[in-house]
């Protein structure tokens, strides 16, 4: 009989959801949460106090979202190298020199191969990256703090440190000032991968692995998961984020210069971690990066209404960087051992 | 008499460097079993149970399994031969929940996209956690939520879902209060009534008499002998273990 059956099945459930809703409640901890918090309340400070000055108009509120696309897709990209328990300082120099590997080509071939050009030279200075941290089996940090240096000067002399700047229109709608509708292209970037990362992080074996190896590479290894081949992959991850961001920023900017991402290294490790990844790998969220990175382009955009100078801006923002990473990142820890 | 056992250590020997580490071990294992490895501290105890879950290669001799020899060049050939170690670190990732540690490296997946299948995998989890009585509110929990015993309950009921053969065991309750090591052992016994092969590497003399069927003594990486538990005593073993005999 199919009712017996079904009273057994629903006091099985109702048995079942208190305890596993409360387990839920219990993991969460208040530190995920800090990020939400902030934005809301430092979206609500620069709404009462900078309403005047057109904090709160669709244009302005549009604009932040165009500001921080570049900073939106590394972030996602970053979460993954730092939950993998890696990082990547090359990220700024690869932008300024993907964005002129890109312009530069667009000059004389179609833009299809200049994005082409761009994204290869991301993958390729990752997957160099990763190969000197899973071959040569080197720390991350001083691999990719060896090739900023490297990237940075390539930047600089491929182009006699002249800017280059981007005509083709398509180019510049889709990557850069175009709309679809009332909406900038550059939101459907932001969206976007901020989307496709979730998915790959939170649903995808791959995100499973790159959490696990981040937590412990001990239990990654004894339970099969390819270490290597994931510090590769985030490693390549990041510099093709890097090197998108580099095209998003020819297409917003109408050009490229080596200066191209100076700020962004440190822009981006903020949002990711002021977002809730760890900063020692084992954890990370996508969404949080996201936010994290809307509240460093609302810092600077709210900054700049108020009339703060760029000394004062940077002032400030460390002050709130600082308070946001005291909230995250000090976590009353339950001792490992 | 004997058919063929389930693991046959055969005349394993294991050297680092010229030093000798094991000199010859000769030892059967077999189903619904668990064997005792016991002996002083750089007895060779460890290097063996390393050399059976392919973590080293033994310098000769070889491990047969059902008869087939085999040959292990990472702990992954041994796992894909149903043999899983449970070492003393655990090999468990702390800040991820108790159904995703059962799972590490093995995750399910659903649908044509081949997204993470948790609500199987934690459903799953659930079950063989009630069926081994570990007790675990959720199995959604993170790992550094749990007590030792808890901790040590996962890694075992881990062993148990994908150990079709032989689980070995370093030290399993080494870290453990006294109620806690009743339960792992209580753990174990149901591992073994479940017919896994279990081979045990423990420094504590009561519980090896507790758990084990046979006990294997190692000396300076001499195989001193093997006793059935039944027959022997504490005191012949402790002999054995000195080199008072």
């Amino acid at each position: 009989m199919a009712v017996p059956g079904r009273v057994r099945d629903a006091k099985a459930l109702s048995a079942k959801i208190p305890a596993s809703v409360s387990a839920r409640l219990r993991a969460v901890e208040s530190r995920r949460y800090v990020v939400y918090v902030a934005f809301l309340l430092i979206f609500v400070f620069f709404g009462a106090m900078l309403r005047d000055d057109g904090f709160l108009s669709q244009t302005n509120l549009l604009n932040i979202v165009r500001q921080t696309t570049p900073v939106t897709v590394m972030a996602v990209a970053v979460v993954f190298v730092l939950s993998a328990g890696e990082i990547d300082l090359s990220l700024g120099a690869v932008v300024a020199l993907s964005a002129l590997v890109t312009a530069d080509v667009m000059q004389s071939h179609s833009a299809v191969l200049a994005v082409a050009a761009g994204l290869g030279v991301g993958l390729g200075i990752g997957a160099v990256n990763g190969l000197f941290v899973t071959l040569v089996r080197l720390p991350s940090f001083l691999v990719t703090l060896a090739s900023m240096g490297l990237v940075a000067g390539l930047a600089r002399t491929i182009t006699n440190l002249e800017s280059v700047a981007v005509e083709n229109q398509s180019f510049i709608n889709v990557f850069g000032s175009g709309d679809v509708g009332p909406i900038p292209s550059l939101a459907f970037w932001s969206l976007g991968g901020v989307a496709l990362g979730q998915f790959v992080f939170r649903h995808k074996r791959f995100g499973a692995h790159v959490v696990a190896i981040g937590d412990s590479v001990g239990a990654a290894r004894a339970t099969g998961i390819r270490v290597d081949r994931i510090r590769f992959a985030v490693l390549v991850l990041s510099g093709a984020s890097a090197a998108i961001a580099g095209i998003l920023y020819a297409g917003r900017l109408q050009g490229a210069s080596y200066t191209l991402g100076e700020q962004d290294l440190l822009t981006v490790i903020a949002a990711v971690v002021i977002g809730g990844t760890r900063l020692f790998g084992g954890e990370g969220s996508i969404i949080g990066a996201f936010v994290g990175s809307l509240i460093m382009g609302m810092l600077t955009n709210g900054l700049i209404l108020w009339g703060l100078s760029a000394s004062e801006q940077m002032i400030s923002q460390g002050i709130v960087l600082l308070l946001a990473i005291s909230l995250t990142l000090r976590e009353p820890r339950v001792e490992e051992s | 008499m004997r058919t063929t056992p389930l693991v046959r250590i055969e005349r394993v020997r294991k050297e680092f460097g010229g030093i000798v580490a094991v000199e010859e071990l000769t030892l059967d294992v077999d189903s619904g079993e668990v064997v005792a490895l016991v002996g002083d501290n750089g007895a060779g105890k460890s290097t063996v149970v390393k050399c059976i879950a392919g973590v080293y290669p033994p310098t000769s001799g070889q491990i047969v399994l059902e008869g087939e020899p085999v040959n292990f060049a990472s702990p992954l050939d041994a796992r894909s031969q149903g043999i899983e170690a449970i070492f003393q670190d655990l090999a468990l990732a702390n800040a991820q929940p108790v159904y995703m540690n059962m799972f590490l490296g093995r995750e399910l997946v659903k649908g044509p996209l081949r997204r993470l299948d948790r609500e199987t995998m934690a459903a799953e989890t659930q079950t063989l956690l009630d069926e081994l009585d570990v007790r675990i509110d959720s199995p959604r929990k993170t790992i550094r939520h749990l007590s030792g015993g808890q901790r040590q309950g996962v890694a075992i009921a881990r062993a148990v879902r994908w150990a079709q053969r032989l689980v070995l065991m370093d030290e399993p309750t080494a870290a453990l209060g006294v109620a806690e090591t009743r339960r792992v052992e209580e753990l174990i016994r149901r591992m073994r009534d479940r017919g896994r092969a279990i081979l045990i590497v423990s420094h504590s003399l009561d519980q090896v008499f507790r758990l084990s069927d046979r006990i294997c003594v190692l000396r300076h990486g001499k195989q001193v002998g093997i006793r059935r538990t039944s027959e022997t005593t504490g005191d012949e073993i402790v002999a054995m273990i000195t080199g008072l005999r």
